[in-house]
């Protein structure tokens, strides 16, 4: 079977799951690492410390930006010449595109956020049947599907399959491969957020809701209106909540209700309509707990809830819960682990 | 100008949802516009509103899928079409996006289609790339903000680092997120127009094209794994007693 594992990046910033999927790859045989972009030799050395055999690369100023179509081209036009069986992607904004648009070039179609991927038989034969397994329905029901066509796209969840070791300073063959660039649109500029440890990736995520705006005995400045104060309250509130989450190396997250309040950018929300994050522990600071917010959490390990409310829904998927107020719990949480972890 | 929103329908999202003898049981639980789909129809009517021009709602589905289109009509939008066909019943993403591609023609002189960012049921975010990449247009992704201006549009691009300000060429297919703005409530003249109108359907004799093959097959339905449901509530005397009991016992599940 020939596997090609794409690397997704940002300006040069590998998405962890790339390497998740490159530890994937390697188990069932020979690896190739695709990278696309401008001036990519260091997200190609790093393929190769992970594990790819040989890595083919597009390298052209024209692919600076992630564009759809260009991308797509060049991967549809790789597929035609060196025809791989497997093709393992991420899970990201731009894969999702990328592979959408391949497959309608290549007549095959994709298989979204794999949790799990079995090769039925021989992994060695091209025509082993891969199955895969992805959750349906917000993660309510998972089902298990075969594609009819080759190349067979995947994309994997994030976290959802271990991180293979980085071996550094390994070294391979990177082939440079030719670059489509027939994009349709322009990229004008972007304003990057300083999100620090990403949401995809985060093994900890400490997130916030309404909750945080709601401590009475805080004073905002006396020159705001009442919505202002409201959203004042909520930012002495995500201090806490970044404090924590920063102590414990971990990401931010926050409900729906705190994203439409104004308290925190809609990159955060965690949620059917906001992301679905797999971490380790999910702390969830003032959320209730509703169906869309734990649709997005259902693959956390363990949830730790702190509410005042003890009827709060939170509590029936958390494994620990504190009923109190959490501009008390949260800050004496991040004390007592700033003692224990020696930080 | 001439914009399409493209909507499904599916489940409501309060739903309890079950694998039975390998087939899905969605109880009594109504069926609604998916509700990603309201940003869709609500970006599409912001851009009504914008250019002075139309939105049509077009759905694949079956009959009962009239009910999403309606909600579109009450919420605004001027015109609705339904492409229903039984081939259709096991389509994959590619089958709907060329399915859709071949409606857009069929309706002609689109300058605009909008896409929700993904269904609820299949969730798998692909159908607005596809379809762009079946008629030749360019895609405008993950839209949190949209600007036409003459025959181009510009879009505020919301990923995972931030955001992405991208511009082409009219016309686009664009798929929107949440930032684009709260769906509007249907109005009550809205509601009265929508329950008058005739929803044209649409063969794919009608398009004009056979059905398309599905790629992906299912092939075994399964529940999610139960959860240990047990919550342990850490009580104590002060905020540090109970912080400290608590970092204890996460420290001991060795997850930090
Ligand atoms: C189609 C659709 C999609 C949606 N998508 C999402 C989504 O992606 N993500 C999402 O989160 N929601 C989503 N929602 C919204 C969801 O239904 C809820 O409205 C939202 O999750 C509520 O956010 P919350 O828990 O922060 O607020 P609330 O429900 O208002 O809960 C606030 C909680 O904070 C507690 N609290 C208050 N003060 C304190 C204090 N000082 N200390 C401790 N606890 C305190 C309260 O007891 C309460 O439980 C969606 C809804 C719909 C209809
Ligand atoms: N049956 C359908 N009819 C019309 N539009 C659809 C249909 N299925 C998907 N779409 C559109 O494609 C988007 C992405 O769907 P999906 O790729 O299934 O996640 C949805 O948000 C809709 O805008």
């Amino acid at each position: 079977m020939k596997i090609f594992v794409y690397v997704d990046h940002f300006k040069g910033e590998a998405q962890a799951t790339s390497w998740e999927a490159l530890g994937l790859a390697k188990s069932f045989g020979a690896t190739t690492a695709l990278v696309f972009g401008s001036s990519v030799d260091d997200v190609a050395k790093a393929a190769l410390e992970y594990g790819a055999d040989e890595v083919l690369v597009a390298d052209d100023s024209a692919l600076l930006d992630f564009r759809a179509e260009a991308y797509a081209s060049t991967l549809s036009a790789l597929v035609s010449s060196s025809t791989p069986d497997l093709i393992l992607f991420p899970t990201t904004t731009r894969t999702r595109e990328l592979a959408a648009m391949s497959a309608v070039d290549l007549n095959t179609n994709v298989i979204t956020d794999a949790t799990a991927v079995e090769v039925n038989g021989d992994a060695s034969s091209p025509l082993s049947a891969i199955v895969v397994t992805r959750p349906i329905y917000e993660g309510k029901l998972f089902e298990k599907v075969t594609a009819s066509a080759k190349p067979q796209l995947i994309t994997l969840r994030g976290r959802a399959f271990p991180k293979p070791e980085k071996v550094a300073g390994k070294t391979g063959t990177i082939t440079k491969v030719e670059a489509k660039t027939d994009a349709l649109t322009t990229v004008e500029g972007y304003s990057v957020a300083d999100v620090g440890v990403s949401l995809n990736d985060a093994g900890i995520i400490v997130s916030g809701g309404r909750g945080v705006s709601n401590n009475p005995s805080l004073q905002p400045p006396a020159d705001l209106d009442d919505k202002q104060a409201e959203i004042w309250r909520a930012h002495q509130g995500f201090k806490l909540v970044g404090e924590l989450a920063s102590t414990l190396g971990g990401a931010v997250g926050a409900s729906r209700a705190a994203v439409d309040g104004g308290y925190i950018p809609y990159s955060n929300q965690v949620g059917q309509t906001g992301k679905v994050v797999a971490p380790d522990v999910y702390i969830a600071c003032g959320i209730s707990g509703a169906i869309q917010h734990l649709a997005g959490i259902r693959s956390a390990k363990l949830v730790v809830a702190i509410n005042k409310d003890p009827d709060a829904p939170i509590f029936k998927v958390a494994r620990y819960g504190v009923v109190g107020d959490l501009f008390q719990i949260v800050p004496a949480l991040t004390e007592a682990f700033k003692k224990k972890l020696g930080k | 100008m001439k914009i399409i929103a493209c909507i499904k329908q599916v489940p409501d999202s309060e739903a309890k949802i079950k694998a039975e003898n390998g087939q899905i049981n969605t109880g009594d639980s109504p069926l609604v516009i998916n509700p990603f789909d309201e940003y869709a129809v609500e970006g599409a009517l912001q851009q009504k509103e914008a250019t002075n021009g139309t939105v049509t709602a077009l759905c694949i589905g079956s009959e009962s899928a009239k009910e999403a289109l309606k909600h579109a009509l009450a919420m605004g939008a001027d015109n609705a079409i339904l492409v229903s066909d039984p081939s259709l019943n096991n389509m994959d993403t590619v089958g709907a996006a060329r399915v859709l591609a071949a409606a857009i023609q069929k309706i002609g002189d689109v300058d605009m289609v909008v896409f929700g960012r993904q269904t609820l049921d299949n969730g798998s975010g692909l159908t607005s790339a596809q379809t762009a990449r079946a008629l030749g247009w360019s895609l405008l992704g993950l839209a949190g903000q949209i600007k036409v201006q003459e025959r181009s549009v510009t879009v505020e691009r919301v990923i995972e680092e931030g955001r992405q300000t991208v511009k082409a060429n009219l016309p686009a297919v664009i798929s929107v997120v949440q930032s684009i703005g709260e769906p509007r409530y249907p109005s009550f003249m809205g509601i009265r127009k929508a329950s008058k109108a005739e929803i044209p359907v649409w063969s794919l004799s009608d398009l004009g094209i056979a059905a398309p093959e599905a790629i992906i097959k299912r092939s075994e339905l399964m529940n999610p794994p139960a959860r240990d449901t047990s919550v342990e509530i850490i009580s104590g005397e002060s905020p540090a007693e109970i912080a400290d009991k608590l970092a204890d016992k996460l420290i001991a599940e060795k997850v930090l």
